[in-house]
């Protein structure tokens, strides 16, 4: 396969990006698509030019670590899939594709395509776990667990924290995340003693990062390559609203 | 860490604008409901407008509920306003820099079109008042509502700017009462497909009532 690729070039966070249009031959539409960056890459260190730098990690999908916004779509246009589960047999020989970082003042560019998303462990660090009282581990099954509710926790607990909903969200807002992360604690009965508590610490956290609200039109399910539900914003409004009235969250 | 989160959070804002949105479905349904009466006749349609003034009596005193009413649906007006505004800066704010290329995957056009559409409609009402309540636009009667609709609604283009908020209105709808309940968190799978339908049947049923009135004028059934 033969593509044009425009891609977002930027050497720091403090200097000004922007686009470099490459052509890149002999790409197998059986290549991921940062296969396909390698392959540019090593041409580009052939030419003794500086990399086009991009995160990823463990390139199954699972991980989390990769992200790019692929001709206007987060993960590009396959759904449900992260960017080194997308293929180049989507593309076609001879096809432009633009390349961009997540774009979102709570996720400032680092170098090229990489950003800063420590803004999401900050909301996790915020609330997104239970206080228990280490020592022996506890026998297996002690605390019963509903199917339903197991499989709900699960759900939610899919959430690989890539980022994606933020950088599809107009708002750039992290509530689909934030929601995700909620409801996986939530969902289960080792999670309700803190649970309003919780609600309200990590909205807090999430509100100061600097994102974005919520305008329900769910751009950010459709680009999730979890498949994270629009409903769990939902019990998180829930659980925040109750946490008011009940005054929970003061630590 | 303080207890009121709520205002404060982006969330509080929402839960706000769900309220007043509520407020809102509520009067317009009646407003709506009420317009009918006009297909009853002159006679009947402004017994119908000063009934409005001395709905409540003797609890209340002449106009009163009026009134409240109004004071109640311009302060949640004015506050779906206060909110879609402090929203809309925070959106801006956390989405500084736009995509080169960006599409839509799923999202719906209503629920694209509400800043603007919101936008439209407070124009229509503030044109709406001064047409009907302040009698600024076309010749006024204030003792006779019926012959104010029906010499009002005589003019195609203002039939026709009508007829766009109208649309507009119904958009806002289709995306904002499904929108309320997800926003105050009643949403959830079970009850996801009955708040869509519902969302749906309004933006059908409210913008089409409205719209009776002034096409019945126009094409002369209302005389």
């Amino acid at each position: 396969m033969r593509l044009k690729l425009r891609i977002w070039r930027q050497k720091n966070a403090q200097s000004e990006g922007k686009f470099v249009d490459y052509k890149l031959d002999g790409v197998s539409e059986d290549s991921s698509f940062l296969e396909m960056l390698d392959l540019l890459n090593e041409q580009l260190i052939d030419r003794n030019e500086e990399p086009v730098h991009f995160d990823h990690d463990c390139r199954e999908g699972i991980c989390g670590m990769c992200g790019l916004v692929i001709n206007g779509i987060a993960h590009g246009p396959k759904a449900a899939v992260t960017t080194c589960q997308l293929h180049m047999r989507v593309f076609k020989d001879g096809d432009s594709i633009t390349v961009e970082p997540w774009r979102a003042k709570a996720f400032p560019v680092i170098k090229d395509l990489i950003v800063d998303r420590s803004a999401f462990d900050r909301i996790v660090q915020a609330g997104g776990y239970i206080s228990v009282n280490t020592g022996q581990a506890p026998d297996a099954n002690v605390i019963p667990v509903p199917k339903e509710q197991a499989d709900r926790a699960m759900d939610a607990a899919a959430c690989i924290g890539c980022g994606a909903c933020v950088a599809a969200c107009p708002n750039g807002s992290a509530m689909l995340f934030t929601s995700a992360k909620l409801a996986h604690l939530n969902s289960l009965p080792q999670g309700q003693a803190e649970r309003f508590d919780r609600a309200v610490l990590m909205v807090n956290q999430m509100d100061a990062e600097g994102f974005g609200g919520c305008t329900n039109i769910g751009e950010c399910e459709a680009v999730c390559p979890k498949e994270i539900s629009l409903d769990f914003i939902a019990m998180m409004n829930r659980d925040l609203l109750r946490a008011n009235l009940m005054g929970k969250g003061k630590r | 860490m303080q207890v009121a989160v709520l205002p404060r959070s982006s969330i509080g804002k929402k839960a706000l604008m769900a309220v007043t949105g509520a407020v809102w479905i509520g009067y317009l349904v009646l407003h709506m409901w009420g317009n009918l009466h006009i297909f009853q006749g002159q006679e009947a349609f402004n017994h119908y407008a000063e009934f409005l003034r001395e709905v409540g009596e003797p609890v209340f005193s002449y106009a009163q509920v009026l009134w409240i009413i109004r004071i109640v649906i311009v302060f949640s007006l004015v506050a779906h306003m206060w909110s879609a505004w402090e929203l809309y800066l925070q959106a801006t704010r956390a989405r500084s820099t736009s995509y080169a290329v960006k599409r839509v995957v799923q999202a719906n056009y209503a629920s694209r079109f509400m800043r603007i559409g919101g936008v439209v409609i407070i124009l229509f009402v503030i044109f709406h008042l001064a047409q009907y309540t302040w009698g600024w636009v076309t010749e006024f009667d204030r003792a006779d509502p019926y012959r104010n609709v029906v010499i009002g609604f005589s003019n195609p283009i203002i039939v026709l700017f009508y007829l766009l908020a109208l649309a507009s209105l119904g958009l806002h709808l289709f995306h904002g009462v499904w929108s309320m309940f997800q926003t105050l968190g009643l949403n959830s799978r079970r009850f996801d497909g009955f708040f869509r339908g519902l969302a749906v049947f309004a933006a059908l049923v409210v913008p089409l009532g409205f719209a009776t009135v002034p096409l019945a004028v126009l094409f002369g059934i209302l005389k």
